[in-house]
């Protein structure tokens, strides 16, 4: 019964598979095969925000490059931040490769503070895809004349912008400016980056940050119009961890340059850290999908070889650039290290951004 | 003059585009999924659209737009069925067509009420058309000037509304909208992510009540419950007054007033933030206070109809601005439609209304053609359709009770959603019973959230503000726009006390014996007192503040109904109770008997899971309640239990498992 039934994504995928006429990438002889079955690909978030579009995106690339070209079907549950439907993946044992999970920054963050909603363990999962995306962060074009590339003239300003939460992924940006000896008070509770984009157009914030997609959208017109200057970004992960320019904004500086150009601000020690490492887990890691931690070795095996096929297709890189954005999607080794680097916070770094959390928002992680 | 320039060219293109034929199939294509998706309360666009999202990728895109346009813009169109035959407010955009559209039905005149409803409805479509055609040339500035403070104007304008529609006794209604603001408080605060009256051992409260379960409880619940203890049909004499042609006469006589609510319905649905929840109570309010004759609404005057039905297809219109402008969509729904465009090629943004004028012109166009097709084809069905209000309701009831858990699922997805819409269920029963005004519970459950917030950062950014130069912070708040909503604000508050007690609360209701009622406001005061100590504990002063406010308003006004209650003798109205009397203490069915039935589906679901418990309920209820023969029964439960099936599988939504499928792994649909 359930294997006729007519689904979403499964609809999408006989519909990409026909129109695109593409040959199947000849999948490795696999004693796991997932013909006749529904692979529920299953997203802790709701159907309108960046997760949704990013699995919409592979969740047909994956019924064509998995073997026996399952139904892939993407299954929203969103609550509580994403902790609820990362809760219910815990409790998953499903071992042949029928669910997969896919996070997001906003799934990691939690897990690293030590949220007390979070009843789940990443070193449980095995990853199978990381994908990046970006940030940057603009200014006014009157502030940012007095930006040269490092914050010292930008001390003493006050700085407001709209904020999702202090614990969610603008902890990223806060803490950035922050160390830059910036006076930046964050208006907490908009519902979204746009939103925030909006107060800055309406001139209630004069500082703000997008994730790449978003910037590349919405706010380089507001460049090209004068409305707008872009400050700095966060930056990209190289293959040996070290952050470098973002190769979708080559002339943007890093956070990582400007920070060691303004007084005061180190990249070292324990605010750089924890920096650095809520930085990984909030972006150059940003999407992952998952495997239940029982999934066998050759399931796992299979959705490497699937996500490397996608990867691989001719039509990738350009079908990717318009909806997630010049960014690594990394399989294997290197996906495997991105969730480490993702997924684990030294003690001394955690215990940093929950005190700064406390005293400058009091904000209470217990 | 430069205006017609740009525009008229464009509009030209965009009307040939449109009017082809292949596009205009795709069109009536997507009106007809929306309609079948739409009658459907809780499900909407959103479950619609991304029904069709997968066809989207690789269509060209003015037909791939036909379909998407065709589908957004007949739900707020197709709800109205729910709402007004049956008293289900299918989304937050017909909430207030329940409050006069049910009580036609009642009376027997679903077929006109629904067909002055949809012919609202288009010519609303039709002229948020025609003004966006303008307006999105020049909207931006405009946009922009609506910043935070200004919003929050709006929603107090939209909380203004509780003067008009708090019933019989406006303390009793002022009590009905603090509860509902607080109840709106539950869960994680926005601001600072504090917990209020939950706790993390219960996740689901964490993101508190939605609208969906809230809507259903307050008003379908008690609505179904009094109809089915009374065992006969909605129309009260079994009977269909007045035909369809009728309802078009009566909005015909009310055109103004159509052209007026559609204006505020485009204003509000322009602002991005506010979103479509508000539109249509400002439209009702507005709707009261300029009649010169009250004394029909809440009882089914033809007017509380048109109004809120004029304002929330204008809404969609109107909401279209800032998604195409801004690409910030207003609703879940436009947030799809942003996805699909996507799929089609265009960015929503700036460049959208700049450089693809005709592709914007098409969307606009493509929403009025889709209003004029989906709310023909409903003024044409409405006829056949409001004779569900001629059946006999014990057979309609289990049904809808089907439906509700469903709808009521599909919000989280989890059990909890069910013991939710009990609880909630149990609440509207009680607010029906003593006389409290659901309509002002809801307005101040739906705001809830949003004053909060805006309060929050209003506050904030102008603090800020006076911290730097107090006229800069006279400036921000006190903008020509928000004196102006504030004006208007106080106006309506004006006009509400005065005349409120007219609306929902004329005609004898039955009052007598004190305990009841006492007991209930009891019940409440000491909610109300926990929640505020539970606001009180909150370190975080953001999440702290509101709640504590408007808890402590809420708690004064329950100890001044204590003591009036003290002092009333008990045939005073402040004791109502409709148990005493009139056509619910006259019921040949009792009212714990009837929810009983309701519970009975609930518990029984989170046992076996949805579809079995459904099988029994089904089979129990109209074999015992009902006493319909074995033959019937079983032809209506497979007829019902398919019909579920078909639609969650087609929408590929899950259903309720229970305690069985813990243990026991079972195919679909018995999961």
């Amino acid at each position: 019964m359930r294997d006729d039934r007519a689904t979403v994504s499964g609809w999408a995928a006989g519909l990409v598979a026909g129109v695109s006429l593409m040959a199947v990438a000849a999948a490795p002889a696999n004693a796991a095969d997932l013909a006749g079955k529904t692979v529920e690909f299953v997203i802790p978030f709701s159907e309108s925000g960046g997760s949704a579009r990013w699995a919409n995106f592979y969740a047909p690339l994956l019924s064509e490059a998995l073997p026996g070209n399952p139904t892939v079907v993407v299954k929203f549950m969103p609550g509580a931040g994403s902790t609820k439907g990362a809760n219910w993946f815990q409790e998953q044992d499903v071992t042949d490769g029928t669910v997969i999970f896919g996070t997001s920054g906003s799934t990691q963050f939690p897990y690293l503070l030590g949220d007390p909603r979070v009843r789940y363990e990443y070193n449980d999962w095995q990853v199978v895809l990381a994908s990046g995306v970006g940030g940057v962060s603009y200014l006014p074009p009157d502030l940012a004349e007095k930006f040269d590339g490092d914050a010292d003239d930008l001390k003493g300003i006050n700085f407001q912008w709209g904020s999702q939460g202090a614990t969610r992924l603008d902890l990223v940006a806060n803490l950035a400016w922050k160390m830059l000896g910036m006076t930046v008070d964050p208006v907490f509770g908009i519902k979204g980056r746009g939103d925030g984009r909006l107060m800055f157009e309406r001139g209630e914030a004069n500082i703000d940050y997008q994730t790449s997609p978003a910037y590349l959208k919405s706010v380089v017109p507001l460049v090209e119009q004068g409305l707008a200057s872009p400050m700095m970004v966060w930056g990209s992960l190289d293959a040996d961890g070290n952050i470098v320019r973002d190769p979708t904004f080559p002339d943007i500086p890093t956070f990582k340059e400007v920070c060691e150009a303004t007084e005061g601000c180190e990249t070292s020690g324990e605010a750089w850290d924890a920096w650095k490492a809520f930085f990984i887990a909030g972006f150059p890691a940003q999407k992952m999908v998952f495997l239940p931690g029982g999934a066998s070795a050759e399931t796992v095996a299979m959705y490497e070889q699937a996500f490397n096929d996608i990867i691989a297709r001719d039509d990738f890189a350009e079908k990717s650039a318009a909806t997630l954005g010049i960014y690594p999607q990394m399989t294997g080794d290197a996906a495997t290290n991105a969730k480490t680097l993702a997924t684990s916070v030294g003690d001394d770094s955690k215990s940093y951004v929950v005190n700064w959390l406390e005293a400058d928002y009091g904000v209470s992680l217990k | 003059m430069e205006l017609l320039a740009t525009a008229l060219p464009a509009l030209g293109e965009a009307l040939a585009l449109i009017f082809q034929p292949q596009q205009i199939l795709f069109l009536v294509l997507g009106v007809l999924l929306g309609l079948s998706v739409g009658v459907f309360p809780g499900l909407g666009g959103i479950a619609g659209l991304s029904l069709v999202l997968p066809f989207i990728f690789g269509m060209d895109p003015v037909s791939g737009l036909a379909l998407m346009v065709g589908l957004v813009a007949v739900v707020p169109t197709s709800d109205t069925f729910a709402s007004v035959l049956l008293g289900i407010p299918g989304s937050s955009a017909s909430q207030a067509t329940v409050l006069d559209g049910f009580p036609l039905s009642k009376k027997g005149e679903a077929a006109r009420a629904l067909s002055a409803a949809f012919i609202s409805s288009l010519f609303g479509g039709i002229l948020g058309a025609v003004v966006l055609t303008f307006f999105i040339l020049v909207a931006r500035p405009m946009i922009l000037a609506f910043g935070i403070p200004e919003m929050l104007a709006v929603t107090f304008l939209g909380l203004s509304m509780v003067a008009i529609l708090a019933g019989r006794i406006p303390l009793k209604g002022i009590c009905a909208a603090g509860l509902g603001l607080m109840v709106g408080t539950i869960g994680e605060a926005a601001a600072g992510g504090s917990l209020r009256m939950s706790t993390y051992d219960i996740p689901y409260l964490i993101d508190g009540l939605s609208l969906v379960i809230v809507g259903l409880g307050i008003f379908a619940i008690p609505e179904i419950v009094s109809l089915l203890r009374q065992d006969r049909s909605i129309s009260s004499d079994g009977g269909l007054g007045s035909g369809w042609l009728h309802g078009i006469a009566d909005w015909f006589r009310n055109i103004w007033l159509s052209i007026k609510c559609s204006a505020v319905g485009v204003m509000v649905g322009v602002i991005p933030g506010l979103g479509g929840s508000v539109v249509d109570w400002i439209a009702y309010g507005f709707t009261v206070q300029s009649a010169k004759d009250k004394s029909q609404f809440g009882k089914g005057d033809i007017r509380g109809v048109i109004g809120p039905e004029s304002s929330n297809n204008a809404k969609e219109g109107g909401g279209l601005v800032p998604t195409l402008i801004f690409g910030i969509p207003g609703s879940g729904s436009m947030a799809v439609f942003l996805g699909g465009l996507a799929l089609l090629g265009y960015e929503a943004g700036p460049h959208m209304v700049r450089n693809n004028l005709d592709i914007t012109y098409t969307i606009v166009w493509s929403l009025a053609l889709a209003n004029v097709v989906g709310a023909g084809l409903c003024i044409l069905l409405s006829g056949q359709i409001a004779k569900l209000t001629t059946i006999r309701f014990t057979l309609v009831a289990p049904f809808l009770f089907m439906v509700i858990a469903f709808a009521a699922f599909q919000s989280r997805q989890s059990l909890g959603d069910l013991v939710a819409l009990m609880a909630v269920g149990m609440l509207g029963i009680f607010l029906k019973r003593f006389d409290w005004s659901r309509p002002a519970f809801l307005i101040g459950f739906v705001l809830s959230s949003q004053t909060e917030n805006f309060t929050n950062m209003a506050n904030q950014l102008a603090t800020t503000r006076f911290r730097r130069d107090f006229w800069e912070g006279i400036d921000y708040i006190a903008s020509p726009i928000t004196l102006i909503i504030v004006v208007l604000t106080v106006v309506s508050i004006i006009i509400g006390i005065r005349q409120g007690k007219q609306i929902l609360g004329s005609g004898d209701v039955p009052a007598g014996g004190k305990r009841a009622p006492m007991i209930f406001l009891l019940v409440v005061t000491a909610y109300l007192m926990v929640a505020w100590l539970d606001a009180a504990s909150i370190n975080l002063i953001t999440d702290k503040v509101f709640p504590v406010t408007i808890g402590g308003i809420s708690l004064i006004g329950c100890l001044i109904l204590l003591i009036m209650m003290m002092r009333a003798p008990e045939t005073d109205p402040l004791f109502a109770d409709l148990e005493r009397g009139g056509e619910d203490g006259n019921a040949p069915h009792g009212l714990w008997a009837t929810l009983g039935w309701f519970a009975f589906l609930l518990v029984l679901c989170s046992l076996l899971g949805f579809i079995l418990a459904l099988i029994i309920f089904l089979v129990a209820f109209l074999r015992l309640r009902a006493q319909i023969s074995w033959l019937h029964t079983t032809i209506l439960t497979v007829c019902g239990v398919g019909f579920i099936c078909f639609m969650a599988g087609m929408l590929n939504r899950d259903f309720p498992p229970g305690l069985l499928q813990e243990f026991v792994k079972l195919p679909w649909p018995l999961t």
